[in-house]
Order: C-alpha cells, then structure tokens, then sequence
C-alpha cells in the first residue's frame, strides 16, 4: 500500500472538488431559474405555450446529457452565426457552455418536478384562498408555494443528486473537475484502480452529505407528520 | 405473458453472459493478431463514412502482415485507453502514431520505427509563433540542446497568455505540461479532431501535434486562415521515431513486426504509403 | 457536401452509419436492461428475504450505484472486466489473455446501473401485492416455485411495468455514455461523424433527433405492454 500516492492522488482530487461543485451548483439555480419559467407555461393554461413547455421537457428529458453538452459545446461554436453574434465571449469559455448546458437539461426534469408539486396541492386548499379574496400572488405564496415545496422535496433531491454525477461529463468537454484529474492520473500513472476508487468516493460523500441535508430540510418542513413526543 | 417475459429474461441473460465469456485474443501461435487503432488520427488512421478505418498506418500494417504470415484484424479504440487496452488484452498491437519514449519503454515494448515526424504548431497565419526563433526549422533536442533552449524560450515568450490545445496522454501534452505549464492556458483533449474543431471555432490560439496530423488539418478547405507557424521539434521529450507497441511477453510478434517492416523500409513500400498518406516521405532513413 | 446530403446513403454518406449505430444503442440498451433486471430482482429479493445480512448487502449494492457518477461506473466496468476475467482464466490455467468486447463491457455497466434502480421498482411492486393471495397459494399447498411462477412473477410484473418503461428511457440515455469506451453506439458514430466531416452541430444535433425519435417509439412499446398487462386492474389513478 503506497500511502503516500494515494494521499498525493486524494489531495489532488480534492483540488478539483470546487469546480465540480460550483459547476454543480450553477447549474442548478440557473436550471432551477428556466424551470420556473418552462413550469409556468406549462400551467398558464395557453397553448402555445403549453406547447413550447411540454416540446422543451421532452427534448431535454428524451435525449441524453453527453449529446447535448456537445451540441452547446462544439455544435454551436461551429456556427458563424453564433461566432459573430455577442453570445460568443461567453460561449467561447468551456466552463460556462458546460454550466448552460447542465442548466438546460435540469431544466428539464425540474419542471416536471415542479408541476408535480404544484398538482400534489389540494384543490380544497386553493378553493378557499379564493372564497377567503386572497390574491393570485398571496395564493401563491402562502398556500400553494409552501405545499407544494413539501411535496417537491423528495423528488428535487434525486434530482440534485443526479446532477452531481452528471457533472462528471464535463470533463469531456476540458474541464478539469474531479473525474477528469481522476482519469488523467490514471493516464499518467497507469494505476488504474486507485484513482477512479478515491473520485468514486469523493462523489458518494458528496452525494451523502446532499441527501442528508435534504432529508433534514424535509424533516423541518413536515412537524404534521412526525411521530408524536411521548 | 409473465411466461413469455421470463424466458425472454432468461435467453437475455445467458445472451449476455456468452457475449461476456466469448475470448478474443490467443496468444502465441500468432493467426491473427488484433490491432488497436483511434480512427480519429488523420491521416495515420481515419474512420471514413462506412465506419471502416484507414489511413496510412492500415496499409502500411496489412503489407506488414501478409509480409509476416498472420491475419491484421483492426479495432477502434480511445488513445486514452491504448496502453492499458494493450496490457488488458484487447489488442495485441498498438498503431496510432505513438512515439517511442523511455517513458513508455518501462510499460511496453516498441518495434523498430516506421515513421519519424516531428512536433508542429497550428495556428493563425499572423500567430505571434510565426515570429518565434527557429520558426520554419527541424529542432533536434537530442543532437541541439542549443538550439532547443532557445527556441523552446521564444516559444513560451510567443504563446504566453494565448490557450494552447493539445492530445492527453501524447509527448505534444508533456512537452507542453513541462514547458507551457503557467505560461500559457493548455487544453487537453480526448481527441485530436475535438481539439481541431476548438482551435477552427476560435476557443484555442494553437494546436500543437504531429507534423503530419497538423499538415493535414490546415490544409482542409475550411482552415484557409490557418498554417503551420514556429519551430519544429523533434527528439527528446518528442520521442525517437513512431513505433508499433507490443506487450513486454511477446518478443517474438516484436521480432516478426521488425523484420517485415525492415523488408518494407528496405524495398520502398513504407515510402510508397507514406508520400500517398502524407504527401512527403516520413519512412525511417535506416 | 451538402448539408443534408451527409446524412444520405449514397457515398460518403454516413446515414447508414448513424442508423447502425442507433441499432447498436438499442441492442446494449437492451442488453443492459435484461441484465439490470435479472441483478435488480436478485438485489430486490435479498431485501425482501427477511434475512439481516442479505438485506444489508441489498441495501448497500443499491446506495453504492445510485450515488456513484454512471460515468465512473462505466470507466470502472470496462477497465475492471478484462483484468478481472484474465486474472480469474490465469487462475484456473489458461494461459494469456482473455479479452472482454466493449459491447458487454458496456450492457454490463448499463446493467448494473440499472440494476440498482430496478432492485427498487422489484421491491415495491412485490410489496404491492395484496398479502391475501399470497396467504392463499400457501393455504391451497402451492410450493415456493409454483407460488412464484403463477401468482408472484405476474403480479410484479404488472405493477412494475410503470417504472420499468421509465428505466428503458434511463437506459437509453446511459448507453451514451459507453462511447468513450469505443463501442461504436449512436453517441459514438456522431462524435466520429462530427469530427471527420468538421460539422458538429449537424452531427450531433441529427444524433440528438434519432435519440429523441428510439426514445418516442420504445415509450409507444411500453405504454401497449403496460395497457395489456393491466386491463381489468382497478388504479387510484385512471
């Protein structure tokens, strides 16, 4: 056991750590952002855009991540058009084209994620904010919002938890998150267990440690569903 | 139907696992021997619209094996796994343009070369490279160390602050980890054709590669602003020669590749390939 | 060429390569699915025996390969395989190498992803049969087998048909992954495409659409299996 290279391999992993997080969670919000906005045309009750939202949910829950990255990634790049234009300086960074795209797929699930929560609410619930004359924005956010974030929670944790390993595509795209050092060390070393072992790890944690956070965020929100103090 | 599924679960399974079981490589009595090849390193190796794989190592290494008595079978495989395939068992040989380093001499053995190509920038024509000491010469940094030093410092002083785009795993990304490594932003990638799409769509400043490779990109209808700028390298970091690589414990393919290939080199054909792949002669003078 | 015209059959055209690769895809999807179910319901029933340790090793086989990259897991399978299966032949005697091909490399990856999220769909479609009927075949005097093959395996499977469709399209996705191990899948042959022609947003965009297009029809595939296999089955939802 050469404890001083595996030591040397986990330490540099841990240096590539905070890309992957901040890619991580970039995505997310960015994601989490559109979705709101893909979510609210899917239930806006107007076809075209009722539409649009159930078009983009499927295109981006049907297709798989890798082929979308590398569509924003080198698809778009090869277009003169979008070289000309002013989207370009931020198109042209790796980083924020792996951040747009991960955004953009998320986007995808979140919404159907959403839409979910938003349906779980009971109609009994919203039937009497309106007899009680509240208005569309307090409806929604002291009954529907809180309900439905409830209801969301569960399925928004996988969800988070799936786009922590999907950040691990974007070392395909020359980023150097915590997967490709992993793959480099491996290249470069030829040692081909240890280093995939200790990212394997790295991301478990990671993904242990969001899972818990969740959970405990669920616990908080539901004292209606906790057992009883004795 | 939950009987007609569990038969299907069945057959799919044992379908599976005979696939898994089914061995590919025997060794020593050599019928055939397995190849590995990218397909994606023009014009060493080429996947064309039918999916084949050619180019001028699969010429070169189909005379080699008539020469020698056995079948070539070719495989496609990522550069990033050729070693590790080769010692796994996948293959029996790699052929993708792989210089002869010390480094991997520890890993594997290499035949004699059949291809000598040096290093070689891409990039704009008005490329600050284009300037650098030595641009337009064949640097030798075994034979001049000299020379090296100097060309490689105006290199750094050329790129510095530009992004440069290299292979991982090649001599090109070691030279440039050794000497580029916080002069300039280098980019590695999986494949060569990635790092040609990036560098023709603007997000890299150079490429730097194999002569021949590098050649062959910039002449491409669509690189009408790009050219082949700086200094050439060979030696050193960047190797002795392209060779064959072949396991450690199979001597005796090593020895059988060398002495087809030494036939070869002696009666024209590597050349012949060469001039028809590369437009120049890259064969080996010995 | 022209834009469309390299997506044609004629020469140089890569349509028929794209369309052998879209074959490929489904294959080791499938593949990788038939796998994940027959590890998914070893996984499932070692939770469901009862027993401390089995359920413990259930448990853990699901968290691991749910909270693991399936990037990671894919590089691991198709390293791991061929040293493991050479290691295990020189073991036995056989000498040299024993080769593993991408393609089971890649269904066994897809496989053993999946496997773990089948393993959950298993359980819950196993807990979901009523207690009545299965405390009937036992009062009527069926043995364990025959109980499994008449009233266990048709129920589980009907109610695990919902999450299964959803694993398909799951497994559709991953297979993409098994690109970078060189199995010439969709993914695959669209990078290739992409980067010999120089028109990546063609490429990978068409590669897109046919993922999209397998994805719309396997749906179809499974939404008829579903419908047949639950006629006459009274759902909360309709």
């Amino acid at each position: 056991m050469d404890f001083d290279f595996i030591t040397k391999t986990f330490v540099r992993l841990l240096a590539a750590l905070p890309l992957t997080l901040s890619v991580w969670f970039l995505s997310v919000v960015l994601g989490g952002l559109i979705a709101a906005g893909v979510t609210w045309m899917r239930v806006s009750g107007l076809k075209p855009f009722e539409l649009f939202a159930r078009a983009y949910v499927l295109v981006f829950r049907g297709t798989p991540l890798l082929i979308q990255l590398f569509v924003v990634y080198y698809g778009l790049a090869s277009l003169p058009a979008v070289r000309a234009s002013i989207i370009w300086p931020f198109l042209r960074d790796a980083f924020n084209c792996a951040v747009l795209s991960l955004a953009l797929c998320t986007a995808g699930y979140q919404t159907e994620i959403f839409r979910g929560a938003l349906l779980a609410v009971p109609h009994g619930q919203v039937e009497a904010a309106r007899a009680c004359g509240m208005s569309r924005l307090l409806m929604f956010r002291r009954i529907i919002f809180p309900i439905a974030l409830r209801h969301g929670l569960p399925a928004y944790s996988t969800e988070m938890i799936s786009m922590v390993k999907s950040t691990a595509l974007v070392s395909l795209v020359t980023l150097w998150d915590v997967m490709s050092i992993a793959l480099k060390i491996r290249n470069d070393t030829l040692v081909t267990y240890l280093p995939l072992i200790l990212a394997g790890a790295i991301y478990f944690v990671v993904n242990y440690i969001i899972g818990a956070g969740f959970l405990a965020l669920e616990r908080r929100l539901s004292p209606h569903l906790r057992p009883r103090p004795s | 139907m939950a009987r007609k599924f569990v038969k299907a679960l069945g057959f799919g399974a044992a379908l599976a696992t005979s696939l898994a079981l089914a061995p590919t490589a025997f060794a020593k009595d050599w019928k055939t021997v397995v190849i590995g090849m990218e397909g994606a390193y023009e014009p060493w190796n080429l996947t064309d619209s039918s999916g084949k794989i050619v180019g001028f190592e699969v010429d070169l290494v189909n005379d080699l094996c008539k020469r020698a008595g056995f079948e070539c079978k070719i495989i496609a495989q990522d550069w990033d796994g050729m070693i590790p395939g080769l010692k796994a068992g996948k293959f029996d040989v790699i052929m993708d343009g792989m210089s002869i380093t010390d480094e991997r001499k520890k890993e594997i053995d290499f035949s004699k070369p059949y291809a000598v190509s040096p290093g070689a920038f891409l990039a704009l024509k008005d490329s600050p490279l284009a300037k650098a000491t030595g641009a337009g010469t064949l640097i030798n940094l075994d034979k001049d160390a000299a020379a090296g030093d100097a060309a490689i410092k105006s290199v750094q002083a050329a790129l510095k602050g530009k992004t440069l785009g290299v292979q991982v795993s090649t001599t090109h990304s070691n030279f440039a980890s050794q000497y580029l490594k916080g002069v300039a932003d280098v980019k590695e990638y999986k494949t060569a054709d990635d790092r040609d799409l990036d560098l023709k769509s603007g997000r890299i400043d150079a490429s730097l590669d194999d002569y021949t490779v590098v050649a062959a990109t910039g002449s491409k209808p669509d690189a009408k602003d790009l050219a082949i700028v700086g200094p050439k390298f060979i030696g050193g970091m960047f190797g002795a020669g392209t060779g064959m690589g072949i396991r450690k414990s199979d001597a005796d393919l090593t020895a059988k590749f060398d002495k087809a290939l030494a036939e070869a080199i002696a009666d024209g054909s590597v050349k012949k390939y060469s001039e028809q792949w590369f437009k120049l002669d890259i064969a080996p003078q010995s | 060429m022209g834009d469309l015209a390299i997506f044609g059959f004629g020469e140089g055209g890569w349509g028929l390569a794209l369309l052998q690769g879209a074959a490929m895809t489904l294959l080791v999807s499938a593949c990788g699915l038939l796998i994940g179910a027959a590890i998914g319901g070893l996984v499932a029933w070692a939770r469901l025996s009862g027993k401390l340790f089995a359920g413990a090793i259930g448990q853990a086989y699901a968290a691991l390969f749910r909270g693991l990259p399936e990037l990671l897991i894919v590089y691991f399978v198709y390293f791991g395989t061929s040293t493991l299966l050479t290691e295990t032949a020189n073991a036995l005697g056989r000498e040299g190498f024993v080769g593993v091909p991408s393609f089971a490399a890649g269904a066994l990856a897809v496989g053993v992803i999946s496997g773990a999220y089948q393993a959950e769909v298993f359980r819950a479609a196993y807990l979901a049969i009523s207690r009545g009927e299965l405390e009937a075949a036992v009062s009527v005097g069926m043995n364990r087998a025959l109980s499994f093959r008449r009233i266990i395996a048709p129920q589980v499977l009907r109610f695990a048909l919902p999450g299964l469709g959803n694993l398909w399209q799951v497994a559709l996705k991953d297979s993409s992954l098994i690109s970078v191990t060189g199995l010439t899948e969709l993914m695959r042959i669209s990078q290739v495409g992409a980067g010999s022609t120089h028109r990546p947003f063609a490429f990978y965009l068409g590669g897109a659409a046919l993922y999209l297009v397998m994805t719309l029809a396997t749906t179809r595939f499974f939404d008829v299996a579903e419908a047949r296999a639950t006629r006459g089955m009274r759902r909360a939802t309709g």
